[in-house]
């Protein structure tokens, strides 16, 4: 029994890291990943900030998920969440201030970061607690490997250094002269579209589908109300029926029914 | 008069929202596929924003600042931008609802909208007044709108191109992003320019 229940908090934890990877998998939490990880040292702080907050938000919210009225629970779980942001804020206001000067605004946005709510609404608001802890270190764990693995790309290839370090021949004057571009906005979004061609082809060759443009938010998905959360990701398809559904989606929020499992991506979870 | 228009311009152009400040990407790759919905969303945008900064900025220097609460901030705005949307919404479904029809189906899709939180912070960051906060709420939600105007318009183009499989759906969508992010640095130094 015993060992049967670590293995399943290790697939908790690992799933996070690769199959379900949250950035490079499900698409949740884009607006941090593309803002800060112009290197490697604020990709790190940023992903600790985050695995931070979704590990006490995932805990009180799986200690308090049978407290909670389903009809309040997504102001309820904002305020739980806004919570722990609070304390990592002030928190690294006092340990790494300058670190927490480059993060900027990034910090207290971590509240509406879609990885964060999408958590505790579809895993910790169903789950015990240690399962819980387990998913959230493990979607931790994956959102700080992608963030590190960008802000490696973008600050090797825009800066020439790596963790602050120069790297001979890559810096101005060496064999190849860094590429301003890579650290600025559209480098961003270019390295993040090539990382996601990249992880939808490794998918492929393990047999997984190919992430297409109907699952932008893929993992939301299998809970429409959480995908809604995210500011319109259900959008994604055109027409009528999208607004049929956004509309089916809303009257979910206010608490009418408990969101059921809709068909597409569900298989993702 | 001179900085106000400064303040509006460059959040438009200069530091739009989305292209430069990654704030609002959810949306802005979720419902720029098609102009209309694309149209919709900025539109309750911009009218979230500028009502929530009309209610963040005195919330935060009448009652959290002369009480020495400024680290309650973050908590009370999402608060306050959640109650608010909801408020929006009944009141529109009750009072105004040709404008329910339009804006109604977005509205609850942007409580958790970076971009509204974003500005609502910025604004106090970069210690505006009452006046400059709002100019600058209505220009960073006139930049978002700008920007997923154009992009719907470089999409609908994408989806017609015989991208590689890989490639498809979102990876060339962001490195057409990164395109129409380039073109927007065309604005830097602009704003000095433009009026002086």
């Amino acid at each position: 029994m015993a060992a049967k229940k670590t293995v399943s908090l290790g697939k908790e934890i690992s799933k996070g890291l690769i199959l379900e990877n949250p950035v490079l998998r499900l698409i949740l939490g884009t607006c941090p990943t593309l803002a800060v990880t112009t290197s490697v040292k604020n990709g790190l702080g940023m992903g600790i900030a985050a695995t931070f907050v979704l590990l006490g938000s995932n805990l009180v919210i799986s200690l308090l998920r049978r407290v909670i009225p389903d009809k309040v629970r997504i102001p309820a779980f904002i305020t739980v969440i806004a919570g722990f942001v609070t304390i990592i804020q002030l928190l690294m206001e006092a340990l790494v201030p300058s670190l927490n000067e480059s993060l900027g605004i990034f910090i207290p946005l971590i509240t509406v970061n879609c990885i964060i709510l999408a958590r505790a609404e579809m895993f910790a608001s169903k789950h015990a607690v240690l399962p819980s802890l387990a998913d959230g270190l493990g979607m931790g764990a994956g959102y700080t490997a992608a963030l590190i693995l960008m802000g490696t790309i973008r600050e090797i290839i825009g800066n020439g250094t790596f963790f602050d370090l120069g790297i001979p021949g890559l810096q101005a004057g060496g064999y190849i002269e860094p590429m301003l571009i890579m650290i600025l906005p559209p480098g961003g979004f270019f390295v993040f579209g090539i990382l996601i061609a990249l992880a939808n082809k490794l998918s492929d060759k393990a047999g997984k589908e190919t992430q297409e443009d109907d699952t932008i938010c893929a993992g939301a998905i299998s809970d429409q109300t959480a995908c809604l959360l995210c500011g319109g990701c259900s959008f994604g398809r055109s027409g009528v029926q999208n607004q049929l559904q956004a509309d089916e989606g809303v009257r979910r929020m206010a608490g009418k029914a408990k969101p059921d499992k809709s068909g597409d991506g569900g298989d993702n979870a | 008069m001179k900085e106000m228009l400064i303040i509006l311009f460059s959040a438009i152009l200069v530091d739009n929202f989305v292209l430069s400040k990654f704030l609002g990407i959810c949306p802005f790759l979720g419902v720029s596929k098609n102009l209309k919905t694309a149209m919709g969303m900025s539109m309750a945008v911009i009218f979230v924003m500028v009502l929530a900064t009309a209610i963040t900025w005195p919330v935060f220097y009448l009652l959290l600042a002369p009480y020495d609460l400024g680290y309650l901030q973050t908590v009370i705005f999402i608060l306050v931008i959640a109650a608010l949307v909801q408020l929006i919404e009944t009141f529109l479904k009750k009072a105004l609802p040709p404008l329910y029809q339009a804006l109604g189906i977005y509205l609850p899709l942007i409580t958790t909208n970076c971009a509204i939180l974003g500005v609502a912070i910025l604004n106090i960051d970069q210690a505006y007044g009452f006046g400059e906060s709002m100019i600058n709420s209505l220009g960073a939600g006139l930049g978002f709108m700008l920007a997923l105007f154009l992009f719907s318009g470089v999409r609908s183009k994408v989806d017609h191109a015989d991208v590689p499989r890989f490639f498809k759906g979102l990876p060339i969508t962001l490195v057409s992003a990164a395109l129409v992010s380039i073109a927007f640095f065309g604005f830097k130094g602009l704003i000095e320019n433009l009026f002086s």
